[in-house]
């Protein structure tokens, strides 16, 4: 296939028809409308199943009930309408289906804004729906990324039979690149020995995520991190730009990490030993390949477009046996790379102490930066 | 290498797709690109404004602060962009939406008058691509070839009979911006 | 035993499983209904239930056929799901009327509305009965429950809906019809109904669904007896039986 120049969000509806895709159920909502409207004409037009649902709520339960059947299926939101849909994500997990969703996140809480961020980092990886159940969470820096994540979450959410969510900021979402599309696969329905799809010439099956005594829901319970360990010892994925001699290592997902490339860049121009981990799985987090950095290297600066949330998963692995500092831009609002670059040149001046949250020196950094004073 | 170019006007100029065919002839040549656009209530009737970014390496950040190129085609856009443009940038500017000159020295400011030139070839819609024309000459990148190229791969079929007025629009801008270049001292036009 | 003698059979579609309703609960006729309805389409095996929250939520263990569990309220967004996927299969939902009319309204309206060629199995006992008998969307006026135990009062816990006149008003509903399950004659009447709703599906002429009124003893505190006359004659006049939309391809249908 030749590279054309396509739009994440369109390059993502794509990528998952191309996939197999089988039925898709959305809600329109900024900035990830394209998706929905990409497959409205598109999914008809090749006789798979497309529905504009009445609500988030109605289009993760009607993800439910078509996951049910084995099909490759989807949904795609954005952070509030995400927010809506941890209900039936629950379930889907409780019910230990397949089931792909897309994030394109904004600036939040509330209504907040359509512009770029990515502070539902801890709804996706840690919470979000009620009860203990671990996901997948894929967080692609570009639009061929993008792409191939897709369909690699379809693969991964039937192999595991758990949810696979993408997570991109709006900015993904609305970029356009030159990229490659995978050739187009029919809606394959696999025979899952699960799936309730008419109990014809076998025994009937029942799919619930209602365990009533609670022996068996703590098997369940179990059982799922059992298999969560699989994943974590199997698909763990990232990206490493100049890593082999840096003294300092930047660690940033999506467009925060993509960003800090372009400083990372301009440091190394400088002869600043500096480079860059780019988690594209962030769960399973890449905490193994960070716990060798650690050993390396002088000080870590994690860069998000958040309040540092990824950073918790940076502190865990680094223990204190190096400086953490941090860098975000929360609210909807991307980093130019000179920001992060003058974060290198801060790192490189030293001297940096351990802290326990260096939220609360970033903040102050803010502060003094932005010329507002606490309320 | 690495050039960042920042396009920007009111929505309705032409202002997005400009900087689509700039990433096309990019992607053409085999370069990396990305384009974005802003986003948001501010398409519907203010400006609208997209960047575009083109290397030969693995692109990092597709946003920038203070770029080396942009084109500017209305007034807004003119305060707004000779303010961030990088020192011993070059700035397009659509002549026929301002009234003022440059106030800053240390760039490059071509005037060029987009809409006079676009309803001469006989389409105002045209504008973006005399403007875009006039880029080529601080982009040799990009050369006005490869932007025919692209339009040509990447238009619409239903739109292939307004190839040679684009490409006559691009030749025009191309043009007027080398008269415009001209006249700058020679120990200034150093890029 | 000569078949003269037989007064009772499990139907096909009901596995071995003894249900947990309540002594005098109507949900085990209008299960019973249902079942005997699939068993005489021939459809067992190529059927999919959606169990509901709330006393039927396991349905699933009662039914033969492959089964579903949804969210409260959900169940007719996950039918959409299954049944959009698999377009020939039959797709059923049970639910009460705290599901259906209060926290799953919104699902129930669009369903209706795209005409998804699915059956909803409308159970209406005037209260939520799992929880232990508060005010539903369909309590009457004046009835007390445990949420309000001096009596429905519509001042401030408004009136109640009635959900068949509602649903009935949309374009994509091809069957929409009340019955109730208070004495043998309206249960016969029923199971017409339920037939004529499964029929429905089958030629795809749209959703449809039938509305039971049914009994809650446990929790009107009454007995089952006079449960069945509550429905009679407070029930009944509240919610007048009928059909309240056969589209004019519906009535075509010969069974």
């Amino acid at each position: 296939m030749p590279r054309e120049l396509w739009k994440g969000n369109e390059a993502i509806a794509e990528s998952a028809v191309r996939a197999g895709l089988g039925a898709y159920f959305g809600y329109p909502i900024t900035p990830q409308t394209e998706i929905l409207e990409y497959l409205s004409r598109r999914m008809p037009e090749l006789g798979r199943a497309f529905v504009q649902a009445e609500s988030e709520l109605g289009a993760i339960n009607m993800v439910y009930g078509a996951a049910c059947t084995g099909a490759r299926v989807m949904s795609s939101s954005s952070s509030p309408g995400v927010s809506l849909m941890m209900e039936g994500l629950s379930y889907i997990a409780g019910t230990e289906i397949p089931a792909v969703l897309v994030n394109v996140m904004r600036g939040g809480p509330g209504l907040g804004n359509i512009a770029p961020a990515q502070s539902d980092y801890n709804q996706a990886v840690r919470g979000g729906g009620h009860g203990d159940y671990p996901r997948i969470v894929l967080a692609p820096a570009s639009v061929q990324e993008a792409i191939d994540l897709m369909a690699l979450s379809f693969d991964l959410a039937e192999k595991y039979r758990m949810i696979a969510m993408m997570i991109l900021d709006g900015s993904v979402g609305q970029m356009m690149e030159p990229a490659e599309m995978p050739a187009l696969q029919e809606p394959h329905r696999r025979e899952f020995d699960w799936a309730t799809n008419g109990a014809m010439n076998r025994e009937r099956r029942i799919l619930s995520s209602i365990y009533l005594d609670p022996h068996d829901e703590e098997k369940t319970n179990l059982r799922l991190l059992k298999n969560w360990k699989n994943v974590q010892a199997n698909e763990v994925r990232y990206k490493e730009y100049f890593l082999d001699d840096a003294k300092y290592v930047i660690v940033g997902f999506g467009t925060a990490g993509r960003v800090a490339l372009s400083a990372v860049r301009e440091a190394r121009a400088l002869g600043i030993k500096v480079g860059l981990l780019r988690p594209i799985t962030v769960s399973p987090f890449p905490y193994e390949a960070l716990d060798q950095l650690t050993g390396q290297v002088e000080a870590f600066l994690v860069t998000e477009m958040n309040m540092g949330q990824m950073l918790d998963d940076v502190l865990l692995t680094v223990r204190g046996r190096v400086p953490v500092e941090f860098y975000g831009r929360p609210g909807g609002v991307v980093p130019f790379h000179d920001e992060i670059l003058d974060e290198i040149h801060r790192l490189a001046s030293g001297p940096l102490a351990v802290s326990t949250d260096p939220r609360d020196s970033w903040l102050a950094r803010m502060y003094s930066n932005l010329k507002v004073t606490a309320q | 290498m690495q050039k960042e170019i920042i396009i920007a006007g009111f929505g309705g100029q032409g202002v997005l797709f400009g900087g689509q065919v700039l990433a096309y002839a990019a992607m053409d040549n085999g370069l990396d690109v990305t384009w974005i656009p802003s986003y948001g209530p501010e398409m519907r009737g203010g400006t609208a404004n997209c960047t575009v970014v083109i290397a030969d390496h693995e692109i990092g950040s597709p946003l920038v602060k203070n770029p080396p190129l942009a084109i500017a085609l209305n007034l807004p856009s003119f305060d707004k962009y000779e303010e961030t443009l990088a020192p011993g940038g070059t700035l397009i500017v659509n002549q026929s939406m301002v009234d003022r000159a440059p106030k800053r020295t240390d760039i490059h400011v071509i005037m060029v008058p987009c809409n006079e030139i676009a309803e001469e070839i006989g389409d105002r819609k045209l504008l973006n691509m005399v403007a875009v024309g006039a880029l080529l000459t601080a982009l040799p990148e990009i050369k006005v070839e490869d932007v025919e190229k692209a339009l040509e791969g990447h238009l619409p079929a239903r739109h292939k009979h307004l190839l040679p007025k684009n490409y006559e629009a691009l030749k025009r801008g191309f043009e007027q911006a080398q008269r415009e270049w001209d006249k700058v001292p020679a120990e200034f036009s150093e890029q | 035993m000569t078949t003269e003698n037989l007064v009772y059979e499990r139907p096909e579609a009901f596995t071995e499983m003894p249900t947990h309703y309540c002594p005098g609960c109507t949900h085990g006729v209008a299960h019973r209904l249902v079942a005997e309805v699939l068993d005489e389409m021939g459809i067992v095996d190529k059927t999919i239930g959606v169990a509901p929250v709330g006393c039927a939520v396991f349905a699933y263990n009662y039914f033969a056929t492959d089964f579903v569990e949804a969210p409260h309220g959900r169940a007719p967004a996950m039918a959409t799901g299954v049944k959009r996927v698999l377009p020939d299969r039959v797709v059923f939902t049970y639910q009460g009327d705290g599901d259906l009319a209060s926290i799953g309204m919104g699902e129930i309206v669009h369903a209706a509305a795209r005409g998804e060629n699915i059956t909803v199995i409308f159970i209406n006992n005037a209260n939520y009965g799992m929880t232990g008998g508060q005010m539903a969307p369909t309590t009457l006026p004046g009835m007390k429950t445990s949420s309000s135990q001096s009596g429905r009062d519509v001042e401030t816990q408004g009136y109640p809906i009635k959900v068949s006149e509602m649903l009935s008003t949309l374009e994509g509903v091809g069957y929409c019809v009340r019955r109730s399950l208070h004495d043998p004659k309206n249960i016969r009447l029923a199971k017409k109904a339920i037939r004529a709703a499964f029929e429905t599906q089958v030629r795809g002429l749209g959703f449809s669904m039938v509305e039971l009124l049914s009994t809650c003893p446990t929790n009107w505190g009454i007995t089952p007896v006079n449960s069945l006359k509550f429905v009679e004659e407070h029930m009944v006049p509240a919610y007048p039986l009928g059909d309240y939309k056969v589209s004019d391809a519906v009535k075509q249908i010969k069974i």
